[in-house]
């Protein structure tokens, strides 16, 4: 008698927080966000440059400044919370977390379960070299040297695209490539944005500059499913940061580079 | 735990292991030859104390005797370059692969030349023989028969020490191999393959030298 009892509360209680579970997911987060006055959002910090934590054990970072530029304009106090890159997505949809803006990449299983924003921030593989090299296409490199990190997408993805009299240098990892690259052993690498812009941070021997797109796949604001008034006010605000020069002058202090045009 | 071998997804890539057999043993011949020169010159200097010469041989080969091979191959390829000499990989690895066995045959050379009686130095003076041709006919040759095991040995590890120069993007065979197992995930049968294609150019290269030591050096002897 005593076990079933045990059984019927245990279930009752099941049910109970499988129903407040669901009403955290379906209210209208940004409705609640105003009335408590806080936009609570989930961000990396342990992903230079997008999100680490600075010397005043404070997170900053490009993901950061989108947050607190957010905030501001929807006039609501940012509560930064740091999370890590498996974590991320969990505290959006349990409900700890207004927004995820943790360079997040978009991919189909990922757009079953959180519903995604207007692109924020560049995050792309790409040739790279010189500012005076006149390359534009994968046909351009011919006849160049390339050096790549083998094994990498960069690797996979420009093997393929490469023209014949292009050399593809592999090198083992991303410190040889750079290397290479620093010591003129190649005339361009194959890298990701991300990479070039610590490089051009940290040295001025020879500048990296982007010349072409291999792999584009551009960070977003996860919002949870049927926030459809929170993701509306997100993409306006990242509209409007594009539009008045914002974002790029975001982009340009943690990416050393200005937006990409088409982002 | 019985893990299913898949050798063809590495048959697939034959042309590049094979390419990079060659290059292995194109590396290894040129190292061979020019840092067994650059040796016999460093053993004659140290050993009969040619000045200046000895002093610098005796530096060279403690610099790099005392340094990994890894660590002379990024000086060269990755340093060099910032002093304004632009060498490509190919040539940086000859470069390192002489450099590197010349310092090694030096000393072994060396042993073997000190190792000449003194009574057959003298015998040669006797006949009016000059230094050069008391060292080329008199004392080289013997001095090389004694010490031709150590130098087989010394080539076999500046052969395998060759793959090293995978690490500046030189085509090859262990950069074969890494790139291989970068594109099939293959990497028990990649390495498989490989290790045993390096113990059978090893035992190759330790024949060609044993049987190039005999009729160049043995049948001068006698």
């Amino acid at each position: 008698m005593q076990k079933r009892q045990f059984l019927r509360t245990l279930l009752a209680t099941a049910l109970i927080g499988s129903a407040t579970f669901s009403l955290t997911a379906q209210a209208d987060a940004l409705a609640n966000a105003q009335k408590n006055g806080v936009l609570r959002v989930a961000v990396p910090q342990d992903f230079p440059p997008f999100g680490t934590v600075g010397p005043d054990m404070k997170p900053r970072g490009y993901d950061i400044d989108v947050a607190n530029l957010i905030g501001r304009e929807l006039k609501l106090k940012v509560e930064i919370i740091p999370v890590s890159s498996t974590n991320r997505i969990p505290y959006l949809s349990t409900g700890k977390a207004d927004l995820v803006i943790s360079s997040l990449g978009k991919n189909p299983d990922r757009e079953k379960v959180i519903d995604f924003s207007i692109a924020y921030a560049p995050f792309f593989n790409g040739i790279f070299g010189p500012s005076d090299a006149a390359i534009k296409t994968a046909a351009d490199t011919a006849g160049k040297s390339v050096g790549v990190t083998r094994g990498s997408v960069e690797d996979l993805e420009f093997s393929k695209i490469a023209p014949s009299t292009a050399t593809i240098k592999r090198f083992e990892d991303n410190n040889a490539t750079i290397s290479a690259y620093l010591s003129g052993q190649v005339q361009l690498i194959a890298t990701g944005n991300v990479v070039a812009a610590a490089v051009n941070e940290r040295t001025k021997i020879r500048r990296l500059d982007t010349k072409f797109l291999i792999k584009n796949s551009p960070c977003y604001v996860g919002v949870n499913k049927g926030e459809a008034a929170l993701l509306a006010k997100v993409n306006e605000v990242i509209a409007k940061l594009k539009a008045n020069g914002e974002l790029n002058q975001v982009s340009q202090r943690w990416l050393l580079a200005p937006l990409p045009a088409g982002l | 735990m019985a893990y299913v071998f898949d050798f063809s997804s590495v048959l697939e890539y034959r042309e590049v292991l094979i390419d990079g057999t060659l290059k292995t043993l194109t590396l290894t011949a040129i190292g061979t030859v020019f840092g067994l020169a650059l040796g016999i010159l460093g053993a004659v200097s140290r050993a009969w104390k040619l000045a200046p010469f000895d002093r610098i041989f005796t530096v060279y080969v403690e610099l790099i005797r005392n340094t990994p091979f890894l660590v002379q191959l990024f000086f060269i390829f990755f340093g060099l370059p910032s002093l304004g000499v632009q060498i490509n990989e190919w040539q940086a690895a000859i470069l390192a692969m002489v450099i590197n066995l010349g310092a090694y045959s030096t000393e072994i050379i060396r042993a073997g030349i000190e190792a000449t009686p003194k009574g057959q130095i003298e015998a040669a003076q006797s006949l009016a023989m000059n230094r050069a041709q008391i060292f080329r006919h008199v004392v080289l040759p013997p001095a090389l028969l004694k010490v031709w095991p150590s130098i087989c040995s010394q080539v076999v590890i500046v052969m395998l020490g060759s793959s090293v120069c995978s690490q500046i993007a030189a085509e090859e065979l262990t950069f074969a191999a890494n790139f291989i197992q970068s594109r099939n995930f293959r990497a028990f049968e990649t390495y498989f393959v490989v290790t045993a294609m390096y113990f059978v150019l090893a035992i190759a290269i330790r024949q060609v030298m044993i049987q190039a030591g005999q009729r160049l050096i043995a049948r001068r002897v006698k």
